[in-house]
Formats: C-alpha cells, structure tokens, sequence
C-alpha cells in the first residue's frame, strides 16, 4: 500500500522534527519532576552518597510540622493581601492612565519602573527606607508627630509590610497589562453607549469596561496569584523568616531545607505541595472562568 | 418625529477644516442621505449631530429648540454604527434592554445585588421586557434575544443594531454606513426592509453612506458632499437628471456618466470629437465646456432609437458586458484618440464587434459644464432624452461608485 507508506514516513518525518524539542522538554521538566517526586520518599540529604526508602514519612512529617504548616498559611494571607490589592490598584490606574493622551507614556514608564528593577536589590533599598531610626518613612512619620513604626520587626506588621512591597513590584506589570485590554475596547462601544444613556464614569465602567476587561482581568489575577504564591526575595533579604517566624514562607521554607540544613528529601516533598497550588492557580483558569468570560 | 435644523455648522481638527458652513433642514419623518467619497465630512456631519463630537461652529436643533449643550443621549437621536457597535458581553435582550434600563432604573437598580432591594426594579423590567419583545417581533429577532452577538450572522447583528436604535423611540435616527458590511445580496435586502421601516415609524432618518445606489434607492433627499460642503441637495432624479457639477455627474449613477471634452464654436454650438451638437449653452465662443452624457441616452444606430435629429458619432465597439437584461457596452470613438462612450442598452441585441457603428443621442439629454466644472443652464428641452431604462438603472448597478 503506497498509501499508507506515505503516511507512515510523513508520521515518521514529524516526529524527526518534534524530537529535540522533545527531548530537551523531558530533559529539563519531565525527568527532575519524578526525580524530586522519587526524591520525597527517601531519606536523600544533599552530598551523601546513599539513601533510603522512606515511603510516606516524610509526607507524616510535613503535614504535622509546624513550621510548614504556617508558611503555608503566611503565604496564602500574603497572596491574600497582594491579589486584591495589585489587581485593583493596577485596574484603577490604568484607566486613569489610559484617558491620559500626552502624559499617557510618562505614567507607564513611572509605573513600570518597579518591574524593572532587582528585587533582591530593591529590597534592600525598601530596608533602609523602612529602616527605625535611619529609615526616611518613620523619620517622616516622627516629623508628621506619629510614634515610629517597626514595620519589619513587629510580627504582625511585617508580612504586610512585605505585602505593600510586593505590591509595588506589580502593580506596574498589571496596569500594562489592563492597559492592553483597555486598547481593545472597540471606541464605538463607547460611543453607542453614550448614545443609549451611560452618561457617567461610573456607569461606563460596570457596562463597558469591566465586562470586558474580564479575559484581562481573569488572566492578571492567575498570573499574580502565581507571582505572590512565589514570594521569597523580599523574605530572604529583609527578614528572614522572622520575627516570630511571622514571614516565613513555602518557597522559603524549601530554600531552607533543601540548601541550608541539606534535607533534600524533605524539601522535595514541600515543593510538591507548592506545585500543586500553582497548578490549581492554572486549573482555575484554564475550567473554571476561561469558559465564562471569553465572548 | 422632528424637524432637524442644521445652522452653519463648521468643523475643523487642527488646522484642517472637516466641515465648512454647513446649512442643513431636514423635514419630519424625512429620510435624508448625506452621500460622498470617505473624507468629505459626511460621518463628522453625523457624529456631530449625534453629539459625539462638538462642532467647531453652528448649531443644530430639533424642533426649533437647540440641543448643542445636550449630552448624545439626551438629544432623542439614536445611532446605529458601521460596526454595529453591539455589546459584546451582552444578550441580545441586553443590548436592546440596555438604552429603557438605563433611562427607567436608578443608578442602585442596576447596580449586582443592590437591585435585589427595590421592588419598582422587577415592575419596570417587566415593561422593559414587553417593549424588547415587541422590536424584537417586528424586526423577526425575537427567537434570538438570549444569544450573544458573537453568534449571529451579519445580517441579525444589522437588525439588533436596528432593534438597539428603535426601542428608544427617537426622534431622529441617525445611520452611519449600516450596510457596508453585510455581502452584496443582504445588503440588497436590507435597503428595502430599510425603507419599508422609514415607512413604519415615519421618523426622521438621517442616512450617510458612500454608496450612491443606496442614496438613489432609499432617500427622499440627498445631500452630496464633497471636501466638508454639501455641493448638491435635492432628491435623486434631481440629482441624476440635473447634476449641479461634474463631481456630483460621476458620483451618482452607475456605469459612470459619459464625458467629452468640447469647446464652443463660432455659430454657438458644441463642438467635440467628431461631431458637434446643437445647443444654446450662451457662452462664449472657444470657451471650453465638458458635455456629459448617461450610458442610456446614447444609443447604437442599428438599435433604431426613435431619435428626432440626432448627434451621430462613428465609433466601435470595444467591449461588451452582459448583465442579463441589459447590456453596457464601451465604444471607442473613431477619429478621436482614446476617446470612448459607454451605453447601457435592454435586452441582448448584438452589435457586431469590429464593424463601425454609429452612436446616436439627442442634444436635449446632453448635460454642459463649464470650465469650472459648474452646470450650465440650458434652454428647456423635450424629455426624450431619458429613455424608460432610468428608472431601474440604480438597482442593477451594484454597489456603485
């Protein structure tokens, strides 16, 4: 059969070419992610030469320990503060910016500053400003005759204080975004609805463009869930974990473990549980609103 | 129904003038169309009355009473868009609903739980709901009020546009290009259910388009616009048979008018390639005129028009197309370089090719213009130079210019 020989090469020749692609895919995604699920039933700790199996051990471990359990309930109240306030934060200022015509690219670039910059580097910045006595935000406060404020080292002022920051990080990156989707409003459909009767900003707003900033809006939200879930550089350069342990969290916790105290095993088991959120941040997406916000 | 008044309305973006002076009555329950090639200020003239775009000068009122300081949508006009501009996260129920909602609910009413508080809100949608309902019937949507625009075809989103426009009840309805986008056989359609709503709702309709056939078909009157003035206002067959330009000559009617370069002789005749014709045009002579002439009026002498003393031309015939019921073939003229004249006849008598022929015409359906291109007035003459293919010729020529 001619035919099916043809088919068979044309198959044959696809493959050829999806091959290194392949390859490289299984090489640096598939493999390291069963080797660190087969890493979380062992006993593995960086640089020993053997191991054992452990079976579930260190899964008991995890879920009864303390430590984890509250870097994961801190990073869940970070992205809990950081999602609502960089998202509507970065809303609110794009559609301020988007009416701007000259100042329009002065606006953005001083919003996205932030996202340009270091973060590791920034945050050392943000720890001076925030610095007690040293930092100019508590000089201006004892200035305005307010009493200083240890934003960093007062266990209940410290994941917030990391929260603003991260919220300055994003809310350049998100109102870039928004400002794209704001672009792809058709200006007719403003136009005919100051014909029908949205008269006001605010009517305007929750007929036209809210509605229709929710593929943008829906895909702002995942993908800074997904950045907050990642918080880390500001926690290892300003506080460490502390105070009180009131900012540690997952991925610093699996720093911790894995390059600090060499508990491989231990650690690959943590970044389980932290992979399964963020895919549940994808799942989400990809079922739940994909379905209902796309026209 | 109203009366809309435009009084030297001006309009200029910059240092480019769009509008100039623009004076405009259109009478109650009239269907205006303002016609013209894209830039000539046509959908500024229109977006001004609407109110999305302030004017630079003039005013305009309904009624006799000014509206220039109203917001678009308290101006009673209602718009329907080139884009049909229909909500996309919206049902079709919802875009109709939308312009009775907003005028009839308090901020609160409409405003996602909130509403649940006010009991007046489900007696008004109530309402609201029999209204739709009734457009949506008589435009045949109603089958469709719970999809999204995204899955209709064309022609549905045209009429929920339409349907969007009319449950508000304006007094003036205001069109910009509504049919460019639908295919050559909807858009056929859809001037005759235009009309027929024009004849419905007997509201003011003003009309814009660059498509002279959908100017010569639906209007009571058109205004032909050109370089932000209206250059010609009349209805079509004044536009048609009495042209006030040359610009006005080649942009309405299709195949376009024939015109021939021609000068004024010494006895006061017109003398063109060719031959010359019999015409009192009182200008001077050797001024230079441009003669235009329809395809229809010229006619192929083995065709045997019932012409009294005709213009002969000798000609051949270059190419031939055959529309069906009628035929639109192209002549060159013999003895005139690269001069040729199109005639439009009925039927599908042959004109033998290569063979010369004579073209004939009546001096009285020659139209003359001057140098600057403006009409010149002739001495009244017997009808005979519009022959019966006229009235059907703007239906058969497509889209036009």
């Amino acid at each position: 059969m001619p035919f099916r020989r043809q088919f068979l090469w044309q198959k044959l020749t696809g493959a050829g070419f999806a091959l290194p692609a392949f390859l490289l895919l299984l090489a640096l995604h598939v493999v390291p992610l069963l080797v660190l699920a087969a890493l979380s039933f062992t006993d593995y700790e960086l640089g020993v030469v053997t191991f054992e199996w452990v079976g579930l051990d260190n899964y008991a471990q995890a879920f009864s320990d303390e430590v984890f359990r509250r870097s994961l309930v801190n990073t869940l109240y970070y992205v809990a503060i950081v999602l609502p306030g960089s998202v509507i934060l970065a809303l609110l200022v794009a559609v301020l910016v988007h009416q701007r015509k000259r100042t329009r690219s002065f606006y953005e670039i001083v919003y996205f500053l932030p996202v340009t910059s270091t973060l590791i580097a920034m945050a050392t910045v943000w720890q001076f400003l925030l610095h007690p006595s040293l930092g100019v935000i508590n000089a201006a406060l004892r200035k305005l005759g307010f009493s200083e404020v240890p934003f960093l080292s007062d266990p209940d002022l410290a994941l917030p204080t990391l929260a603003v920051i991260g919220i300055w990080q994003l809310v350049g990156f998100n109102m870039i975004l928004f400002l794209a989707g704001l672009s792809s409003i058709p200006r007719d459909l403003y136009e005919a609805s100051a014909i029908d009767g949205v008269g006001n900003g605010i009517d305007r707003f929750l007929t036209i463009t809210w509605p229709l900033l929710g593929p943008t809006t829906l895909f702002v939200i995942v993908t800074t869930s997904i950045t907050a879930f990642k918080l880390f550089d500001t926690v290892a350069v300003m506080t460490k974990g502390g105070p009180q342990g009131s900012t540690e969290v997952i991925l610093y916790a699996i720093y911790l473990e894995g390059f600090y105290y060499f508990r491989t095993a231990y650690a690959s088991v943590l970044t389980l549980v932290f992979l399964t959120f963020v895919v549940i941040f994808s799942v989400i997406q990809t079922f739940v609103l994909d379905r209902r916000t796309h026209y | 129904m109203a009366q809309l008044d435009l009084r030297g309305i001006s309009k200029s973006f910059g240092d480019t003038a769009v509008l100039r002076d623009i004076d405009l009555s259109i009478g109650d329950g009239e269907f205006l169309t303002l016609v013209g090639p894209s830039g000539c200020g046509k959908s500024t003239l229109i977006r001004i009355i609407a109110g999305l775009e302030p004017q630079t000068a003039g005013s305009i009122e309904v009624d006799g009473v000014g509206i220039d300081h109203l917001r678009p949508h308290e101006r009673r006009v209602a718009m329907v868009f080139q884009s049909y501009a229909l909500y996309p996260h919206m049902t079709v129920f919802q875009n109709l609903a939308l312009p009775l909602t907003m005028a009839r609910l308090t901020m609160a009413e409409r405003l996602p739980l909130v509403r649940l508080l006010s009991p007046r809100r489900r007696r008004v949608m109530a309402g609201i709901g029999q209204e739709v309902g009734a457009v949506a019937e008589q435009l045949q949507i109603d089958r469709l009020l719970d999809r999204r625009p995204a899955q209709l075809s064309g022609g549905q989103r045209q009429r929920v546009a339409l349907g969007r426009a009319m449950v508000r009840h304006p007094a003036v309805f205001l069109m910009d290009e509504p049919l460019s986008n639908l295919d050559a056989k909807l858009r056929v359609h859809m001037r005759s259910e235009l009309a027929d709503l024009h004849a419905r709702l007997r509201a003011t309709f003003v009309y814009v388009t660059h498509d002279q056939v959908e100017a010569m078909t639906m209007s009571d009157r058109v205004a032909m616009m050109h370089g932000g003035r209206i250059i010609q206002l009349g209805t079509p067959a004044q536009l048609y048979d009495h042209p006030a330009n040359l610009t006005v000559a080649q942009f309405i009617g299709s195949p376009t008018i024939n015109l021939i370069k021609g000068r004024i002789g010494t006895d006061g005749a017109v003398e063109i390639p060719g031959g010359r014709i019999d015409l009192a045009t009182g200008l001077p002579a050797g001024a230079e005129v441009t003669v235009g002439l329809r395809p229809e009026a010229v006619v192929p002498a083995p065709l045997a028009p019932a012409f009294q003393d005709p213009v002969r031309l000798p000609a051949r015939l270059h190419r031939r197309e055959n529309l069906g019921p009628e035929q639109i073939l192209h002549f060159d003229l013999v003895g005139a370089e690269k001069a040729g004249l199109t005639c439009r006849v009925m039927g599908n008598e042959s004109v033998v090719a290569d063979e010369p022929v004579d073209l004939l015409f009546e001096a009285g359906a020659c139209h003359v213009f001057n140098a600057a291109g403006e009409r010149v007035a002739l001495p009244a003459t017997p009808a005979s130079g519009r022959p019966p293919v006229r009235s059907v010729a703007p239906l058969i020529g497509g889209t036009g210019a």
